[in-house]
């Protein structure tokens, strides 16, 4: 526009108001212009104030250190996928790493939450019995199942996150048989043929005893 | 919701349940109520990790479910909640405080789990205690149910919602999800429960009486299998009746601190008689303070405790206090004397604080910048022209409070990175320092020599330990720092909160 250049030079550095009521006399130096953002960790002026100490200060400080730590511990607490290694580990088969098929550790009442959030467990388990305990017949499953069933365990590694359309197809497929989710730790380990607590890696000192006498004697 | 209460809440949700629950909780307090499939879809996480994660949110009391038509539930989570867990500490202390050892426990359990029934708490509580005594030595059940009673009379502690008992059959399929109810009178209603026992140890051989195969783990311990008395009535710890207690002790304190500067200039005697008390009453409803009124003469007159009025002076306290510690007592010395006369002009300001024009200028700009105080402008003409507007400088201690809370959260989020950052850096550090811990604490179990202790020792070098005592001398002061910036956090949000009821 036209008048924009030409305004330039008429009545530069006019303000509205009187610059010496704000407190600029005049002909004193303004402080420099900002260039750059206020820096990080601005030198202190003043020193802050103590921490409380004494008892009461300390008691609660250690509550707040406890607290976190009994919270990782707790079966809320979710830990996310372990990324796969690149090469597969003989002992990663003997290792527990959380719950098997996406269960939760812990067990919600049920009655209280929409149904919508019970992960149905995987019918894994069917075939695992016919592994471990020879003596029972083998159950008799829908062929179509079992061929899904045993394609998963082939591809099955670690943990968990198995793709939401299986779970649903098979979800719709076992409608009719819906099962409370048992969770029977001794049959929903790994692919192993072993009991996982029989594993001892060595690290406790004393070991564990082998007590458990469920398991089918040959 | 700000930035800055959010990022607080992703960090509280990251450090006490893990990234996955971190996410679909910070998910869900941006956006609002959401049905599970678009949680899924949203955040990108797998349908199962939505699920366990909305388990444990919901059994913390994080995030409530509501049913809409057509049977789609959505979830929806409760920020302000999500931000007390800041204050898990206070609340178990006081629980000590008033109730002691058990009482703690009671409240710590209910808060670590979330909700639990009665016989639970109970339980557990009695064989924590039992631990901790010697051997030989339990905690009663009905001793650790008392307490509980006491707490739930005191309301500190309250009954969850819970599913109606429904009597008609209803034809037609189960609702996808319970509609819980709770109502005023049932909410402190303590089951009749007779629950007889005392706590166990966990270690000793003794007590081992059931006979569980070891390689068990503990959570299937056979217990479950008894039928639960009170199956279904939960109890969760009331925050509310907490909060109320500190707001409680923050007056009472206040007050006390005012009555010690009282009882200076009276004579003081042991027995407080009648009229001295009137004196003393008198004296605290004349006090600027303004936290006692009295209220009519019906009776030599009732003295009520101002709250509202109360909290305000708390907050503005707390904002001078914060005025002296960043700017120094001279600053201090113009915002308290912004906040009494309510309104300054420039000029009236240097006059009354009695500091040159031009200090007092940089004093108040700077304050100005920083939100503590504010213009207000009063137009002389109808053209608001600045040479002929008046500028006043007020404190707006609503607007000042809710810029200092916005701070704090900020502050908190500040310390708790750096802790984090803190503990990551010496990480390998602190599992090495963990795994000589435990040899020792083994080898001590079997009875090693001394000198076999002082090698493991020795496995730590001199400038590690040195490191390891830096790093818990750190991060001791930023918990420190947490739990003091929590305090004010509180108070500020009182007074906030009872200012915009009365509006």
């Amino acid at each position: 526009m036209a008048s924009r250049g030409g305004g330039r030079g008429r009545g530069r550095g006019q303000l509205t108001f009187n610059m010496e009521a704000v407190g600029i006399g005049k002909g004193d130096a303004l402080p420099p212009p900002t260039l750059q953002p206020s820096p990080l960790f601005p030198p202190l002026e003043f020193r802050p104030v103590p921490l409380p100490s004494g008892e009461e200060g300390e008691y609660v400080l250690a509550l707040k250190q406890e607290l976190r730590g009994a919270m990782r511990q707790l079966p809320y607490f979710i830990r996310p996928a372990v990324p796969k290694r690149d090469v597969e580990r003989y002992s990663d088969k003997y290792q527990m790493s959380g719950p098997m098929d996406n269960a939760i550790d812990w067990n919600p009442d049920w009655r209280r939450l929409p149904r919508e959030l019970k992960i149905r467990v995987r019918k894994l388990q069917k075939e695992r019995t016919t592994i471990l305990l020879p003596k029972r017949p083998p159950k008799t499953t829908e062929d179509k199942e079992e061929t899904i069933q045993k394609l998963e365990t082939l591809e099955k590694k670690e943990e968990e996150v198995t793709s939401e359309e299986d779970e649903e197809k098979e979800e719709e497929e076992e409608k009719e048989e819906e099962e409370e989710e048992e969770y029977d730790e001794e049959e929903h380990e790994e692919e192993t043929d072993y009991i996982m607590s029989y594993f001892d890696n060595g690290e406790d000192f004393g070991g564990d005893s082998d007590d458990n006498m469920d398991e089918a004697i040959y | 919701m700000t930035q800055a209460e959010i990022k607080l809440c992703s960090l509280l949700l990251q450090e006490h349940f893990g990234e996955i629950v971190e996410k679909i909780g910070v998910h869900l307090i941006r956006t609002g109520s959401q049905p599970l499939r678009v949680i899924a879809h949203d955040t990108g996480t797998s349908l199962d990790q939505v699920k366990k994660a909305l388990c444990v949110l919901i059994q913390h009391n994080l995030v409530i479910y509501q049913v809409h038509k057509r049977g789609v539930v959505e979830y929806e989570a409760q920020c302000s909640r999500v931000l007390h867990m800041l204050r898990y500490p206070r609340y178990i202390y006081t629980a000590k405080t008033l109730y002691s050892d058990t009482g703690e426990l009671i409240v710590e359990e209910l808060l670590l789990n979330g909700k639990m029934t009665m016989s639970a708490v109970v339980k557990k509580v009695a064989d924590r205690l039992t631990e901790t005594m010697e051997d030989g030595k339990t905690m009663d059940y009905a001793e650790v149910s008392n307490t509980f009673v006491r707490l739930a009379d005191t309301h500190f502690v309250q009954r969850c919602p819970f599913v109606p008992a429904t009597e008609n059959s209803d034809p037609g399929p189960p609702p996808p999800a319970p509609t819980l109810v709770i109502n005023e009178k049932d909410m402190y209603l303590v089951p009749k429960l007779s629950l007889i026992g005392k706590g166990k140890r966990r270690r000793s051989s003794d007590e081992d009486a059931t006979g569980e195969p070891k390689a068990k783990r503990p959570k299937h311990i056979a217990d479950n299998k008894e039928p639960i008395p009170d199956d279904g009535i939960y109890w969760q710890a009331n925050l509310d009746r907490f909060h109320q207690h500190f707001r409680d002790q923050g007056i009472v304190s206040a007050v006390a601190n005012r009555m010690d500067q009282i009882f200076r200039s009276l004579p003081v005697g042991y027995n407080i008689s009648k009229q001295v008390l009137d004196q003393y009453l008198t004296l605290l409803a004349d006090d600027p303070l303004e936290f006692v009124g009295k209220s009519g003469d019906s009776g030599g007159g009732m003295y009520v405790i101002n709250l509202h009025k109360a909290l305000g002076s708390l907050a503005t306290a707390t904002l001078e206090s914060v005025v002296q510690e960043r700017f120094g007592s001279r600053c201090a010395r113009i915002f308290r004397l912004v906040l009494q006369k309510k309104h300054l002009e420039q000029k009236q300001v240097e006059d009354f604080a009695m500091i040159p024009a031009k200090e007092a200028k940089d004093m108040l700009y700077k304050m100005l910048s920083e939100n503590f105080i504010s213009l207000q402008e009063i137009p002389k003409t109808p053209d608001h022209a600045p040479s002929r507007t008046f500028y006043l400088y007020t404190v707006n201690i609503l607007s000042a409070a809710r810029m200092l809370l916005h701070r704090c959260y900020k502050s908190i989020a500040n310390l708790i990175e750096r802790r984090q950052f803190e503990t990551k850096e010496n990480k390998r550090l602190l599992e090495k320092s963990q795994r000589v811990e435990a040899i020792i604490a083994s080898m001590q179990a079997t009875g090693a020599e001394e000198a076999q202790l002082q090698e493991i020792e020795e496995m730590i070098t001199a400038p590690e330990r040195q490191q390891l005592e830096t790093l818990k001398r750190n991060v001791n002061k930023l918990d420190a720092s947490e739990i003091q910036v929590d305090e004010t956090i509180f108070l500020l949000e009182s007074y906030i909160e009872s200012t915009m009821k009365r509006q």
